[in-house]
C-alpha cells in the first residue's frame, strides 16, 4: 500500500505535533519563529499536495479516498491556512496572552478538514469533522481575557456538539437502512422509506449547521464576532469549504436523485439563505458581524451549485469555494489590520482608511466587491458558473433571487467602502500593515483579480476534480 | 487576421491609471498630464479607426480573438462595425474632454484620475467586445468607479452625494441583475441548441431561438438596458445621479454610459432576439413617449441647471427608444445618430455647467443673468449645447431627430406625432434657461467670474467641433452607421411588429 499517498495528512500531523512541542520548549522570544515556521511548513505541504493532485486511489477498501476532488480541496485548505497564519501574527501579538498552542491548533484544524475532504466513509468523515471542530472550539475562545471570545467559544461548543449529534443520528439512520457506512456502497442499499428520508434530512441539517445555512445559521454571527479575527476568517472559509466538500461527496455519491429529490430541498435552503443573509447584513454596523452575515449569504450561493446538480453547478461549487478563500480572506485580513490598529471592528473604525492606508482600503473594497459578484473580479465568474448550472436545471427562480440579492449586497459592502473613502477620522496617521499581513493582502488581491480576468486555469483544475462524479 | 489596434485603444487608459497609481499623490501636474496623454492616445486611435474602416468591405473589422474560458465558450473578442465605431469615438471624445473638464480638481487627484481612466476603459470595452461575456464584464466594471467618484468628489445640493451615488448604483445594478439572468438563460439555451458553448454575439445571432424564449429574454434585456438608458419609469436615478456627480462623471454618464443601454438593445437585443424585439417593441415605444413628454414637462419646472439637463437627457433618450422600437433601417440609423449627438451635446452641457458651478458655487438658474457679458466663451458653449439640444438644423442632433421621426412615422403614426411635440417643449425650456442664465442686463455680483481659458477650452473645442461637423456634414456619420445597421436590418428580415394585443 503506497503510504506516500497519505503524505499530506502525515506531514500535517507531524507539523502540528512539532509546533505543539515547540510552543512548550521554546523561550518566549523564540516563539516569534513559530509563525514563519508554520508558513514554511504549510508551503512545503502545499507543494506536496500539488504533486499528488492527479492521484486517484481507494485506501483502506474505500474508506479513504485520494482523488483530485479531495486534492482540490486540500490545496484550498492549505492556501487558506497559509493566508490566515500570515495575517494572524501581529494580531496575536497585540491581543492574545500567549501564542503557544495557536499554530498547532490551526494545523490540527487543517488536518481535520483534509480528512473530511478525503473521507470515503461516514465515520472517518465524522472523525475529521470533530478534529476540526474541537480545534475550533479552543481557537474561538483563544483570547483568555476577552468575555466575547469566551462566550463565543462556549456557544460554539454547545451548538457544535448539538449539530454533531444530529449529524451522527442521521448517519446512524442511514446505516440502519443501507447497512453500510462506506459512501460508495450506500447507493446500492438505498431504498426510499421514511427512516431513510429522516436520515438524509438529519445529515443535511448537520452539514447545514457547519456551513451556516438559514435556518441553521443562528450561531454564526455571535461566534464570528466574538472569536479572534484570524480564527473567524479560517472558520468562515476553511470549515465551510470542508463541510461543502463532504456534503458534495456524500450527497452525489450516496443518495441517488431519482429516489429522493434532495436538490429541490437544497434549492429552497439556498434561496432562504441568500435572502436572509443579505437582508440581515444590510442592518449591521460592525464589520466582523457584517462579514459573518455576508458569509452566510455566500454559503447560500455555493449551495446553489449543488442544488443545480449538473457539471456547471458542481464546478461552480469548487470554483466559488476557491475564489471565496481569496476574496473573503482579503476582506478579513484588511479588517485584521484595522483591528490591530484601532482595537475595534465597528464601521467607524474604518473611517478614513483610504487616506491612512490606500492599499488596505483598495484591497478591502475589491475583495468585498468580488464577494458581491461585480465583474471583472473572481466572484462574478463563480456566480456565472453557479447560475448557469441553476438555469440549466430549470431553477430560473433561484437565479433571479440569487442575482438580485447579490446586487442588494452591494449596498452593505459599499457602506464599508464609503466609510473608508469619505469617512472622517481624527486619527490620520498612516497605517503600516506589516510584511506578513501585507503579503497576505497582496496574494488575496492577486487571486481575486486573476481568477476574475482569467478563470481558465482554475476552471480546468475544477474540471479534473469533478471527473469522479461523471 | 488579428489586429492589436483595438486592444491598444481599449487598454491605454488602464495603463495610464496604473502609472498614476505608482506616482506619489503630490505630483498633481504629472498625474493630470498622464491622464490627458493616455486618453488622447485612445482618442487619436479611435479617429484613425473611423477613417481606416473599410467602408466597401463593411462588416466586422479590426478583429482580435483570443480563446479565454474554454468551458464557457468565452473568447476575448474585439471588433468594430458601423454601429460601434461612432460609439467608440464618442467615448473617447468625451473621455478626453472629461480629463480637461476636471483640470481644477486639486484634492485626491490620484484617486480621481485613476478611477476616471478605469471608467473610460470600462465604457469603451462594452462597445468593442463582440463576446457576450466580455461585454458584460465591462458593462458592470463602470458602476463601482462611478460610485466612488460620486461620493468622493460629488456635490450635495437637493440630495446628498451619498444618496445620489447609492441610488444610481443600486438602480443600475438591479437592472443588470435582470440582464444577467437573461444573458445566462441565452447562454444555456444556445448550448442546448448548438451542443457546444459559445458567447460570440454574431454566432448567437445565427441561432433561431423559440419565440417564447426570445420574448422572455428580450423583456429582461429591455428592463436591464432600459434602466441604464433611463427608460420611463426607471429613470429616477438619472437626474439625481447627475446632480450629485462631479462634472467628469456627469459628462461620461450622460454622454456615453447611458448609450450602452441603447447600444446593448440594438447589438444584443435586436440582433440575437429579433422575434422578441418585435413583440416587445410597442411597449417600449409607449414607454418612450413617457420619456419624451413627461420628462420634458418636468424640465419646465426645474431650477437647477444640472436637473434641467438631467431630465432633458431622459427626454431625449425617449427619441432613441422610439427609433429602436420602430425596427427599421431609417429609424435605427436615427437612433444611433441620436445617441452620438446627444452624447456630445450632454457632455458639453455638463462641462459648461460644471465650470460655471466651480466658479460661482451655485447652479440655480435664477441666481444668474447676463453671464454672456462676463463669460462670452462659456456662453458660446452653452449656446452650442442648448441649440443642439433643441434640434436646430446645422447641429448633429437635428439629423438624429429628423431621421428617427421619418423612420418611426410609418410604424407608429400617433405616437410619433405626439413625440414630435417633445421638440417644442425642449425648445421652450432650453431657450428659457439660456435666456435667464446668459442674457439680460449685466449682474455685477458675477463680475469676478473668469471666462474659459487654457485647459478649460478643450471640452468646448472638441465637443463643439463634433456637434458642428456632424451637423453640417452628416454624411460622415450617416454612411458609416448605415453600413452597420444595414447588416443588422438584413438579419431582421421583414418582421411583423407587435403581436401582444
Amino acid at each position: 500500500m503506497p503510504w506516500s499517498l497519505l503524505s499530506v495528512e502525515i506531514a500535517l500531523a507531524l507539523l502540528g505535533l512539532v509546533l505543539l512541542v515547540l510552543g512548550l520548549v521554546l523561550p518566549e522570544k523564540g516563539r516569534l519563529l513559530m509563525q514563519p515556521l508554520t508558513v514554511i511548513g504549510l508551503l512545503a505541504i502545499l507543494i506536496l499536495g500539488g504533486t499528488l493532485y492527479a492521484a486517484q486511489y481507494d485506501l483502506f477498501s474505500g474508506n479513504y479516498q485520494v482523488d483530485p476532488f479531495a486534492g482540490f480541496f486540500k490545496l484550498l485548505f492549505l492556501v487558506a491556512g497559509i493566508l490566515v497564519i500570515l495575517s494572524a501574527g501581529r494580531y496575536l501579538g497585540r491581543f492574545a496572552e500567549r501564542v503557544n498552542e495557536f499554530y498547532s491548533l490551526m494545523v490540527f484544524a487543517l488536518l481535520g478538514m483534509v480528512v473530511m475532504a478525503s473521507a470515503g466513509e461516514m465515520i472517518t468523515l465524522y472523525i475529521g469533522l470533530e478534529l476540526m471542530t474541537i480545534s475550533f472550539y479552543i481557537l474561538t475562545a483563544y483570547l483568555l481575557n476577552d468575555k466575547l471570545s469566551a462566550e463565543a467559544g462556549l456557544k460554539y461548543l454547545i451548538l457544535g456538539a448539538l449539530s454533531s449529534a444530529i449529524l451522527l443520528f442521521g448517519i446512524s439512520l442511514v446505516y440502519a437502512v443501507t447497512g453500510t457506512t462506506v459512501i460508495a456502497e450506500m447507493a446500492a442499499g438505498f431504498t426510499i422509506e421514511p427512516v431513510m428520508i429522516a436520515g438524509i434530512i438529519l445529515i443535511l441539517a448537520g452539514f447545514a449547521f457547519k456551513v451556516s445555512l438559514v435556518p441553521f445559521h443562528m450561531w454564526a454571527p455571535d461566534i464570528y464576532q466574538g472569536a479572534p479575527i484570524p480564527v473567524t476568517a479560517f472558520l468562515s472559509v476553511g470549515s465551510k469549504a470542508a463541510a461543502f466538500a463532504a456534503l458534495v461527496r456524500v450527497f452525489i455519491i450516496a443518495f441517488p436523485v431519482r429516489a429522493f429529490d434532495w436538490p429541490l430541498l437544497l434549492a429552497v435552503l439556498a434561496a432562504v439563505t441568500i435572502i436572509a443573509g443579505n437582508l440581515i447584513a444590510l442592518a449591521q454596523t460592525n464589520v466582523k458581524r457584517l462579514l459573518a452575515y455576508s458569509s452566510i449569504a455566500q454559503a447560500g450561493y455555493i449551495i446553489v451549485g449543488l442544488a443545480a446538480y449538473n457539471i456547471y453547478g458542481i464546478k461552480g461549487v469548487l470554483f466559488y469555494s476557491m475564489l471565496y478563500v481569496f476574496s473573503n480572506l482579503g476582506a478579513f485580513a484588511a479588517a485584521t489590520v484595522v483591528e490591530v490598529e484601532t482595537g475595534s471592528t465597528d464601521i467607524e473604525a474604518f473611517n478614513g482608511l483610504a487616506r491612512r492606508s490606500p492599499m488596505v482600503a483598495a484591497i478591502m473594497t475589491i475583495c468585498m466587491l468580488s464577494l458581491a459578484g461585480i465583474p471583472p473580479l473572481a466572484g462574478f465568474v463563480g456566480k456565472f458558473y453557479l447560475f448557469s448550472g441553476a438555469i440549466q436545471s430549470g431553477l430560473l427562480w433561484l437565479a433571479f433571487i440569487g442575482l438580485i440579492m447579490s446586487m442588494v449586497s452591494v449596498y452593505y459592502y459599499l457602506q464599508v467602502a464609503r466609510a473608508m473613502y469619505i469617512g472622517t477620522n481624527d486619527d490620520t496617521s498612516a497605517i503600516k500593515p506589516g510584511k506578513a499581513v501585507g503579503a497576505a493582502l497582496w496574494i488575496c488581491l492577486a487571486g481575486t483579480i486573476f481568477l476574475g480576468l482569467y478563470p481558465g486555469p482554475l476552471s480546468d483544475l475544477a474540471q479534473v476534480a469533478i471527473q469522479i462524479f461523471l | 487576421m488579428s489586429s492589436w489596434i483595438l486592444a491598444i485603444t481599449l487598454f491605454a487608459p488602464v495603463l495610464g491609471a496604473i502609472l498614476i497609481m505608482l506616482l506619489p499623490p503630490d505630483r498633481e501636474k504629472t498625474i493630470k498630464s498622464i491622464a490627458a496623454v493616455f486618453t488622447f492616445i485612445s482618442m487619436a486611435l479611435s479617429i484613425w479607426v473611423w477613417f481606416a474602416y473599410d467602408r466597401i468591405q463593411g462588416g466586422l473589422q479590426f478583429v482580435q480573438q483570443i480563446p479565454w474560458v474554454a468551458d464557457l465558450g468565452v473568447t476575448f473578442a474585439l471588433g468594430v462595425d458601423g454601429i460601434s465605431i461612432p460609439m467608440l469615438l464618442l467615448t473617447n471624445l468625451i473621455g478626453f474632454s472629461a480629463v480637461y473638464a476636471s483640470w481644477r480638481i486639486n484634492d485626491r487627484v490620484k484617486e480621481f484620475f485613476s478611477l476616471l481612466l478605469i471608467l473610460i476603459t470600462g465604457v469603451m470595452g462594452t462597445f468593442l467586445a463582440t463576446d457576450l461575456f466580455i461585454f458584460f464584464l465591462f458593462y458592470e466594471v463602470v458602476v463601482i468607479p462611478i460610485y466612488l467618484l460620486v461620493i468622493m468628489f460629488g456635490s450635495s445640493k437637493r440630495v446628498t452625494k451619498e444618496y445620489a451615488g447609492m441610488k444610481l448604483t443600486i438602480y443600475l445594478l438591479i437592472g443588470s441583475a435582470f440582464l444577467l439572468v437573461g444573458l445566462i438563460a441565452l447562454f444555456v439555451q444556445s448550448y442546448y441548441i448548438l451542443g457546444y458553448p459559445t458567447m460570440d454575439i454574431f454566432e448567437l445571432a445565427t441561432i433561431d431561438f423559440p419565440l417564447g424564449f426570445q420574448i422572455f429574454v428580450f423583456a429582461l434585456m429591455a428592463f436591464g438596458f432600459g434602466t441604464l438608458l433611463s427608460m420611463f419609469p426607471f429613470h429616477a436615478w438619472s437626474p439625481d445621479g447627475y446632480a450629485g456627480a462631479p462634472t467628469a462623471v456627469s459628462m461620461i454618464h450622460a454622454g456615453v454610459l447611458k448609450k450602452i443601454g441603447g447600444y446593448g438593445l440594438i447589438r444584443i437585443g435586436l440582433m440575437i432576439l429579433p422575434g422578441g424585439a418585435a413583440y416587445v417593441a410597442p411597449v417600449i415605444a409607449v414607454l418612450a413617449l413617457g420619456n419624451v413628454v413627461y420628462a420634458a414637462f418636468i424640465c419646465l419646472s426645474q431650477k437647477d441647471l444640472k436637473y434641467i439637463v438631467g431630465y432633458s437627457s431622459v427626454s431625449h433618450m425617449g427619441y432613441v427608444l422610439i427609433g429602436i422600437a420602430a425596427l427599421n433601417l431609417i429609424s435605427i440609423n436615427g437612433a444611433i445618430i441620436m445617441m452620438f449627438a446627444h452624447g456630445v451635446m450632454a457632455a458639453l452641457f455638463f462641462a459648461m455647467i460644471g465650470n460655471l458651478y466651480e466658479k460661482s458655487h451655485t447652479r440655480n438658474v435664477d441666481d444668474f443673468g447676463g453671464l454672456a457679458h462676463q463669460m462670452p466663451r462659456l456662453a458660446a458653449g452653452f449656446m452650442i449645447a442648448g441649440l443642439a439640444s433643441l434640434g436646430l438644423p446645422g447641429m448633429v442632433n437635428f439629423i438624429g431627430e429628423f431621421t428617427i421621426f421619418i423612420g418611426a412615422f410609418g410604424v407608429y403614426k400617433v405616437l410619433t406625432i405626439l413625440a414630435v411635440s417633445g421638440v417644442i417643449f425642449t425648445a421652450l425650456y432650453i431657450l428659457r434657461t439660456l435666456a435667464a442664465v446668459l442674457f439680460g442686463p449685466r449682474k455685477p455680483e458675477w463680475d469676478h467670474l473668469e471666462d474659459l481659458k487654457g485647459p478649460e477650452m478643450v471640452p468646448l473645442v472638441v465637443l463643439g467641433a463634433a456637434i458642428l461637423i456632424g451637423g453640417i456634414a452628416p454624411f460622415t456619420l450617416m454612411d458609416l452607421i448605415n453600413l452597420g445597421v444595414g447588416d443588422l436590418v438584413a438579419q431582421l428580415g421583414s418582421l411583423q411588429i407587435g403581436g401582444m394585443f
